[in-house]
Order: C-alpha cells, then sequence, then structure tokens
C-alpha cells in the first residue's frame, strides 16, 4: 500500500496495553497485523519482547509465517496479576500488583500478552530450557559445519555460543537421513541437518500457495520431504533456502561457491520487473555471488522471486562492454569522446535528434537524459517490456523503472508509443541523431537498415547486441550494482539502491557522463555526486517534489501516480 | 468385600447379549434418549428457564463426571468452555483411539455394546447443539469399525439418528473415521488434525482450545467412549444421583483394565476411589493376586505413560473427609484407593485406568526399554524435546538391554528425561514418554547401575584396551 511522503492518514487510535520485559515495562498494541491475513490478531510475547528490544532466541517462529511453535526454543517463563476471589487484582504490601507466575513456561511465539503480564526471558529456568533444546537439536545433527554453506549464518551455531555445550554426552549412533536430496531445478536438500522447524513447508505452503513439502516417517525419523514424483519449483523456491535457519536447504546456484563471511552485503534492489523488491547483493572482489532479499514490508516483505534473485550472472559476463569509442579509431578516452559528442550534439539542428531510453535506467539518468531531450528538441521514448504477473511479487512490467520514465517525461504516452515516429523520421531522413540508452533498438522497430542511415548513432550499453555494433559513439555503462540510484517501482516507490561492485575498464556509471555532456552543453557547472543529483531532480521533476535522498532512507518513500 | 460396580458394562458378557439394536431395546436401549428428547423447557427459581439441551448440560456439571480418556478433565467444565456465539457449527467426536498401552476398556463397550456408546454420544450431542459428529476409532479396531457402522445404520433406520430424531425436529448424523495406527491420535488436537486428513502433529495451545478452535476451526467437544457411555447414565439417572457413585470429586464408575503378571487379568467397572490398589491387584473379585511365589516389583497405575510405583513405597496423602476437612495420612501403595485424585497425590496418575502389574519376574530395566521403545516409535516428531528426547532415550535402553551399559546411565536417562515434560513440549506427549523413565530410574536405580556396571565389567574383561564406555568412539 503506497503512503504518501506529506499526506498522513488519519492516525487510528492503536489499543495498547503495557506488559513486563524482564522487568522493564513497555507499552505495546494489543492487536498486530497477521502475518497472511493482515487482519489485527493479539499480539504474541515474543512481538512485544522484540518491541522492548530483548530478543527471544527461536528457530520455527518468522514473523512473516503463520505460528508453529515446534521448536520450543523460545520457551519463557511468566505471570500474571494475581486475582482474588472478587476477580479483583490482589496487591503486595508494598501496594503494587501481586503477579501470580505461571509454574508452566509458555512458548513466546504463540502466547498472546494480557494486561500487566510479566514476561521473563533469561532467568535461569529458562536459560536450562534453551540448553536443553539446543542440545536436542545438535545431538543427531551431522555437525559439519565446515561443508556447510549455512556456516556464518547459522542459528545453530549462534545459539551455541550462548546456549551450547563444549562436549556432546550424547554416545548413542545418530539417525541417518537422506543427504543431496535433489529437491527441484534450485534447491538442494540435507535432511541430516534439518531441524524440522517447518519454516519451508509453511513458506511455500501459505505464502506461495504451493502446498509441495511436508514431514514424512515418525518421531527421530521426521524427514522433510518434497511432494513424490513432483519436482520444488515454483518461482520462489529460493526463499525457502534463505527462511531455513540451518544448512539444510541450499541453493544450486550459491552451494560452495563462498564462505558468507567473506561476502560484503550491499542495499541494492532487483531490477527483474516493476516490482522493485529490496535485496542485499552480496559480493567479493567485485565479484557478485548472490542476491538475497532484504525486508521492505511496503514491497516485498522478506522475499522475492527466484527469477529475479538468479537474474545477476550478467553482470560479471567476460563480453561486457569495456571500452568507450568515438566515430574514428583515433578518438579514444571519455573527455576525448564527449568532447567531439557535445560538439557534434551541439551542432544538431532542433528536431534532427531522438532518444530512445531504457526504463532499466535510474530516475537521475531519465532525467538527465529527458533534460539533453529537451535542450537538443528531441522526440524521445522508452521500451516496455511486459511479461506475465503472478499473485505475489512479479510484475507484468519487467522494467524496474517505467514509472520512472514517465514521472522524468522520456517516456511516450503509452510507453514506446514513441518509437514507431522515431523510426519514421529516420526512415524519412528528419531524424539524423539517434541516441540510445540501455535498449537494443533493433528489435525495437528500428532495425539495422534504418541504423545505418542515421549521420550519428550514440549508443550507451553493458552488453554488446546489434545496436551497439553499428554505434559510433560507444559509451560503456554500468549495472545496477555497479552505481549508485534511484528507480520508481510499479506503486510510485522510490528507493534507492547502492554500489556493491566496480566497473570494469571504461564502464562508466550514466548519471555520472551525461551530467559531463549536459555540463558541455549548456555551459553550466556539474554537481558533484548523485545525492545532489538527486535533490535537483526532485526540485525540478513535479512527481518528485518534496523527496530528499537522505529522506529516502533503505525503504524508499511512496510518491503519488 | 469390594466388589464390582458394573453400570455400563451392565449386560456386557452376559449370556445371550448382544451388540445389535433389538438385544440394546429389549434391555431398555434409547429409552434415555425419548425421555430427553422430550424434555420442556424447564424455569429456574430465579426466573431463568433452561432448555431441554440446557437442562442436560446441568445434569453433566452436578454429576461431577470426569473424562474417561487419561486426562480426568471436568467433563460439564469441557462443555461449558464450548463458544456456542461464534455462529460456526459445533462438533463432536467420540475419542475411540484406545491406544495408552494396558487399556482395553473402551473396545468392550465399542464391539460388545455399541448402541450403548452411540445413545451416550448422541445424548450429549444433543446436549451441545451438535449436528454433525464423528468417531474416530483406531486404526486396529477393524472388526469395532464394521460394528460401529452396523449400529449406526440400525440407528439411522429406527430415526434415533439422522433427520428429525424421534419426531423432535433434531438432526444428527454421526460417521466413523478409522485411523492409520498411530498413538498420537488419540491426543485430542492430533486427532482433530488427523481428522482433517492431515499427519496428527498436535496443535498449539494457545489458540487451539478445540472448544473454540476445533475441527475446521469450529468449537469441538472430544469425548472418550466411556465418558460418554457415563453421559448417557447420567441423563437416567440424574446428576446428583449419579454423583453419589464413587466418591466426592471422583463420582460415578470406571473400568479399571487390570494387566501384567496377575492371576485374573482383565477389566473391572468400580464405583471410583472405592476399591484400593491392593484389591484391584490382588482380590479374587479383580486380578486374583500374584501367580504363586512371586512377589509384588512395581505397579503402573494409569497406563504405561504414567509415574511407576514400587512396591513398598508409602505416601502421605491429604484426603477431604466427608465433613470437607483435610486430613492428611500415610499410606502405602496397595490401600491408595483407585481414583483420579488420590493417584495424582501419590505422585502418578490413573489416566486411562490401565493398572500393570510387574512382579519379581520381571527385568525392570527390559520393561523400560521396552516402553520407552513404544513411545520412540509414537513421537510425532513435532517439536523438539519428545522428538529427540524419546528416540534418545529408547536408544540409551536399547544400548543398556544390550550389553553396552554404563554405571552413569541411570542420570544420563535421568538428565535426558527431565528436558522433556512441564510444558516443553506441544502435548502431553512429553510428560507420556518422559515419565516413566524419570520415575523407573529414580525408584529402580539400583537395577539401572548394576546393569551398567555389569556390563562395563564385561567389556573391560573382554577388551582390555577399551578407550570409550561403548567400546566405539562417537562424532
Amino acid at each position: 500500500m503506497p503512503d504518501a511522503p506529506n499526506i498522513q492518514p488519519p492516525a487510528a487510535p492503536v489499543e495498547t496495553l503495557k506488559v513486563k520485559v524482564d522487568g522493564r515495562e513497555v507499552e505495546v498494541p494489543r492487536f498486530m497485523p497477521d502475518p497472511l491475513s493482515g487482519k489485527p490478531v493479539p499480539t504474541t510475547m515474543i512481538q512485544a519482547c522484540e518491541l522492548a528490544q530483548v530478543t527471544v532466541p527461536h528457530y520455527c517462529y518468522h514473523p512473516k509465517l503463520p505460528v508453529s511453535g515446534n521448536c520450543r526454543m523460545c520457551l519463557v517463563e511468566f505471570g500474571t496479576p494475581a486475582l482474588g476471589p472478587d476477580r479483583k487484582p490482589l496487591l503486595n504490601p508494598d501496594g503494587s500488583v501481586k503477579i501470580a507466575k505461571s509454574p508452566r513456561p509458555a512458548i513466546a511465539c504463540a502466547t498472546p500478552i494480557s494486561p500487566g503480564m510479566e514476561i521473563y526471558t533469561n532467568t535461569p529456568a529458562v536459560k536450562q530450557m534453551r540448553e536443553g533444546v539446543l542440545e536436542f537439536l545438535l545431538i543427531n545433527h551431522p555437525l559439519d559445519c565446515p561443508i556447510c554453506d549455512q556456516a556464518g549464518e547459522c542459528k545453530l551455531q549462534e545459539y551455541s555460543v550462548d546456549y551450547g555445550q563444549a562436549e556432546s554426552r550424547f554416545v548413542e549412533p545418530k539417525v541417518h537421513k537422506p543427504k543431496r536430496v535433489d529437491l527441484g531445478p534450485r534447491i538442494v536438500l540435507d535432511d541430516e541437518r534439518c531441524i524440522l522447524c517447518t519454516r519451508c513447508i509453511r513458506f511455500t505452503r501459505d505464502v506461495v500457495g504451493d502446498d509441495a513439502l511436508g514431514i514424512v516417517n515418525r518421531g527421530g525419523y521426521n524427514t522433510l520431504t518434497a511432494y513424490p514424483g513432483r519436482p520444488f519449483d515454483n518461482n520462489y523456491t529460493l526463499n525457502t533456502v534463505d527462511i531455513c535457519p540451518v544448512g539444510a536447504l541450499t541453493s544450486k546456484d550459491f552451494r560452495f561457491q563462498m564462505r558468507v563471511w567473506f561476502l560484503k552485503e550491499t542495499k541494492s534492489l532487483c531490477t527483474s520487473c516493476a516490482t522493485g523488491c529490496n535485496i542485499l547483493i552480496g559480493s567479493r572482489e567485485e565479484k557478485i555471488y548472490r542476491y538475497v532479499p532484504r525486508q521492505n514490508d511496503a514491497v516485498n516483505s522478506c522475499w522475492m522471486c527466484d527469477a529475479g534473485r538468479l537474474n545477476y550472472q550478467w553482470i560479471g559476463r567476460e563480453d561486457r562492454l569495456t571500452e568507450v569509442r568515438g566515430p574514428t579509431p583515433e578518438l579514444r578516452g571519455w573527455s576525448a569522446v564527449l568532447r567531439e559528442l557535445t560538439r557534434v550534439l551541439a551542432a544538431a539542428p532542433t528536431g534532427s535528434v531522438a532518444i530512445v531510453a531504457s526504463a532499466r535506467q535510474t530516475n537521475e539518468e531519465l532525467y538527465l537524459l529527458s533534460k539533453l531531450g529537451r535542450k537538443l528538441g528531441a522526440l524521445t521514448d522508452s521500451v516496455p517490456r511486459l511479461g506475465e504477473a503472478d499473485r505475489l511479487l512479479v510484475h507484468a512490467d519487467r522494467n524496474p523503472n517505467s514509472q520512472g520514465a514517465r514521472l522524468t517525461g522520456i517516456a511516450g504516452e503509452p510507453l514506446g508509443a514513441n518509437l514507431a515516429r522515431i523510426a519514421e523520421g529516420i526512415r524519412g531522413g528528419t531524424i539524423r541523431t539517434l541516441i540510445v540508452f540501455g535498449e537494443d533498438v533493433t528489435r525495437h522497430g528500428i532495425g539495422a537498415d534504418l541504423l545505418s542511415k542515421l549521420e550519428h548513432l550514440v549508443v550507451s550499453d553493458i552488453l554488446p547486441n546489434a545496436t551497439t555494433a553499428l554505434a559510433h559513439y560507444l559509451l560503456p555503462g554500468c549495472a545496477h550494482a555497479e552505481k549508485r540510484g534511484t528507480f520508481t517501482n510499479a506503486k510510485g516507490r522510490v528507493q534507492k539502491f547502492m554500489k556493491a561492485v566496480e566497473a570494469r575498464g571504461d564502464a562508466r556509471a550514466e548519471w555520472d557522463f551525461l551530467l559531463e555532456l549536459l555540463s558541455g552543453l549548456t555551459g553550466e557547472k556539474r554537481w558533484a555526486g548523485i545525492e545532489a543529483l538527486f535533490n535537483l531532480m526532485a526540485a525540478e521533476v513535479p512527481a518528485f517534489r518534496g523527496l530528499e535522498w537522505k529522506a529516502l532512507g533503505d525503504a524508499g518513500v511512496s510518491v503519488p501516480l | 468385600m469390594p466388589q464390582e460396580y458394573r453400570q455400563i458394562l451392565k449386560f456386557v458378557d452376559q449370556p445371550g447379549y448382544t451388540p445389535d439394536l433389538d438385544c440394546y431395546l429389549r434391555h431398555g436401549g434409547y429409552e434415555t434418549l425419548k425421555k430427553a428428547l422430550a424434555l420442556p423447557p424447564r424455569t429456574l427459581p430465579d426466573g431463568r428457564t433452561l432448555s431441554g439441551p440446557e437442562q442436560l448440560r446441568e445434569e453433566v456439571r452436578l454429576s461431577g463426571l470426569r473424562g474417561r480418556g487419561g486426562a480426568g478433565f471436568s467433563c460439564g467444565l469441557k462443555w461449558s468452555f464450548v463458544d456456542r456465539k461464534s455462529g460456526k457449527p459445533i462438533y463432536l467426536i467420540c475419542n475411540a483411539d484406545e491406544s495408552e498401552p494396558g487399556t482395553f476398556k473402551d473396545r468392550q463397550i465399542i464391539y460388545k455394546d455399541p448402541h450403548q456408546m452411540l445413545e451416550g454420544m448422541i445424548l450429549a450431542c444433543y446436549a451441545n447443539d451438535v449436528h454433525l459428529a464423528y468417531i474416530y476409532i483406531r486404526g486396529e479396531f477393524i472388526e469395532g469399525a464394521r460394528i460401529l457402522n452396523r449400529a449406526l445404520q440400525e440407528a439411522r433406520a429406527a430415526h434415533y439418528l439422522g433427520r428429525n430424531i424421534l419426531g423432535s425436529g433434531y438432526d444428527l448424523e454421526i460417521h466413523v473415521h478409522r485411523g492409520a495406527g498411530a498413538y498420537i491420535c488419540g491426543e485430542e488436537t492430533g486427532l482433530i488434525e488427523s481428522l482433517e486428513g492431515k499427519r496428527a502433529y498436535p496443535r498449539i495451545k494457545p489458540p487451539y482450545f478445540p472448544a473454540v478452535l476445533g475441527l475446521y476451526n469450529c468449537p469441538t467437544i472430544v469425548n472418550n467412549v466411556e465418558t460418554l457411555c457415563a453421559v448417557k447414565h447420567i441423563v437416567a439417572m440424574g446428576g446428583a444421583e449419579y454423583a453419589k457413585i464413587g466418591t466426592p470429586n471422583n463420582t460415578g464408575t470406571r473400568i479399571v483394565c487390570i494387566s501384567g503378571t496377575v492371576r485374573k487379568p482383565g477389566y473391572y467397572e468400580i464405583e471410583t476411589g472405592k476399591v484400593t490398589l491392593g484389591e484391584l491387584i490382588l482380590d479374587p473379585a479383580f486380578g486374583g493376586g500374584l501367580r504363586e511365589g512371586r512377589t509384588l516389583q512395581a505397579i503402573i497405575p494409569g497406563g504405561s505413560s504414567a509415574k511407576v510405583f514400587k512396591a513398598g513405597e508409602r505416601f502421605k496423602i491429604k484426603r477431604k473427609g466427608p465433613d470437607g476437612k483435610e486430613t492428611e495420612a500415610e499410606l502405602g501403595v496397595l490401600d491408595l484407593p483407585y481414583d483420579f485424585d488420590t493417584i495424582i497425590a501419590a505422585g502418578s496418575m490413573s489416566g486411562s485406568g490401565a493398572i500393570i502389574v510387574l512382579d519379581d519376574s520381571v527385568d525392570i530395566v527390559e520393561a523400560l526399554a521396552n516402553i520407552a521403545e513404544f513411545y520412540a516409535h509414537e513421537s510425532c516428531g513435532q517439536c523438539t524435546p519428545c522428538r529427540e528426547g524419546s528416540l534418545w532415550m529408547a536408544k540409551a535402553l536399547r544400548r543398556l538391554t544390550h550389553g553396552g551399559g554404563r554405571k552413569t546411565d541411570a542420570d544420563y536417562l535421568a538428565r535426558i528425561a527431565d528436558n522433556i515434560p512441564g510444558g516443553r513440549t506441544i502435548c502431553a506427549f512429553g510428560e507420556a514418554c518422559s515419565w516413566p523413565v524419570q520415575s523407573f530410574v529414580a525408584k529402580f536405580k539400583d537395577q539401572f547401575v548394576a546393569r551398567g556396571a555389569a556390563d562395563e565389567a564385561r567389556r573391560l574383561a573382554n577388551t582390555p584396551n577399551a578407550e570409550s564406555p561403548t567400546g566405539k568412539t562417537n562424532a
């Protein structure tokens, strides 16, 4: 749901109650939204503890999944106000409310709070219960951390530090279960590592709607498996790897590739559709190893689709464009090529230039291209890219920034409406110069025959294609992972992303060389960096008015569409 | 002289008493139902008017009936928890999964007097405004399911079931559902999951209290076979009258299953609390004593999950006299009156009414290994302490009974068992699998230690260079 930055919805009074967590009083909402339906349901102990900034260890609980309550790691002690025969609270001699401590512990993940409740998360009994649970989880665990991909981000390891024992007293033979189970095209399962928390089962059943996983066999032989004869292959399977608290579910793509503690994590966005899922890019030494979803409840919750997640390999492709080129071999290097290009464009008569931008460029780049278009009196447009939507995250619009293309004014109405006119202009000879950013226009109605009629073909792209092959000016650009910027998603959420890796060769962020080109054309001084550029855009583009780079935060800001 | 008090089993085992409807009717069957359906509304002194069903619920409350499945929870209270304002249908399930080792009482009723159970069930359904009910019967009772289905057909044909029962306007349908052979399906929320077609993983409470969110997330009552039969007798004689049978807070009759090393194993219906454990085991009217030359070693008083009593144990029991005054008495194990409260006060439970007698011919370590093996096999595996703990204990006991024991195994077992019960698990199976281990090891520790010591000595003699107590290294 988009929430406009400047319009606050009338705040509904939130019903709250007071509880004590480890002796500290906190006021918490009486109800919190159900992770699936969004309907208000009673706040649980674990949520109250979270609000009190007390973390209760857990395995099976996940804030975005229905509660299962099976791991028993979140057992806590608690008490409630003692009631007299008249159902009124009893008081201690000092006037404070007398608390009746429950003789039995409760799982914090499923137990609703009540007024005056006291939750004890740190008593010797609680610690002892956690130690007991951890020991039980470890007795049959293979303890193969040295070869386990989860090592470094494993809840068994983390809690072992707090609640583990240095030595095992388990002297029985371990239970053996299936290893290297091929669950589907992207997932491998090690059943011996599995702690049977059922997060994956609940995720695929209740979030995705694909009841594909389940548990077979009894007791200590319980085994996670996929539905017999059916691969676990929906478009969200890799999320189960993320939520698996241990190394049972692993990604075929990431398996054995890199120890996670070597990975640098960069906040970024998925570019595979207009949803704009928030991600973390895991990279090391300028190489990207994985994308994982980053929680943003306004966009993607904790999830992302498999297609988007695996859509990163192209960034490291060997045939990336790494050399800036001008029309003649002698023209080399960015400053020379841009100087020449500035001269050419400055000399181009109004109306003789057209621009095809890509809705994969950032807001800032599209804004600069739009500015360039206005300066040159150019016909501009962008390329629509459509696919099939699903009910969860995949948007039919497969561009990450079609809204940005619309809001900055570079796109035709509708998106792509001007492409035929541009083709017509080239054919008729009125358009002599074409500037293409990030698209292979030969696949969008402007074929090689038309391109060869142009006086100047200026192309910026990342990977080689039929259009770049014909370019007179070739300006190698950056993948989003190699630069900073913002996208506007389908619902109008403006979100920023950070730079994870360096671009190779001459490749340079498009916004950066566009600024240089524009300042050359207009004589205006060039601005310093992406923050200033964004803020300038926000001042000039009505849709972005009032936005500030800094204020975008990690989760972005919604603008009215 | 202690005697049986046959109320539910009144006609069962009489020559010529058959499970068909005609026979049941000849013995006064379905008369109680007829009267109950015809009950007019009754106005109380305070001006409130009770409908027929409300009057039935009131009688059950007055009777003090406690559930006969194992937990001994007040039936009237259970019914009072039912959410009657949700607008959802209310379901009733007859729990005929009788799975606790040592228990064989419900099957007597199902096989020999199914209509009595059906009449009790129909009455309970009518009292609670239930229009669809299920009998969840354990898979192994193949013939029992056939008998019940035949009885249901007969009852339908005779208009005791179906639409407009006996012209009263009340509709009820009952279906038999066969389990597939899992102990945990007797746990009421596991049963509900199983009935819904899922794995019998017990549900977390809160929020899934059956009275509010039971079968198909609707309010649901789950009652044991014997409990539902008792309802019939309560309605027939009135709750206050019924409460005079047995002892205060332990009213009515109970069917006790006596097994193990007694001369006359079998089922015996008694007035609750009017017969002692000793009488049940030794009296000719019941178990008939041990075999020649044997002495009593142990008693499991309420199904294999109950904590064991050791022969000669003495307990300080607080009891309320008829005047309401609490007195403390020291009682030997054989003098414990067999009822819910006394056996709990003595540290165990009467559970499903199954008394298992172990004489001195029984190897206590082997007996516990057998019990532990059962619970390890029957743990559903949903929650950590029970899944891992039950199998760990079974493996340790397997080792101890197969020559791999250690002196320290008694403490080892106790420490595993201590991490399972007391609210650490989703359902009471955690208690069921750990109580036997805790109690056997605590009360017969010398036998466990001796077994381990003997193994250690033997291993030492055989393998002088043995490094690890189990003769192998552990990863």
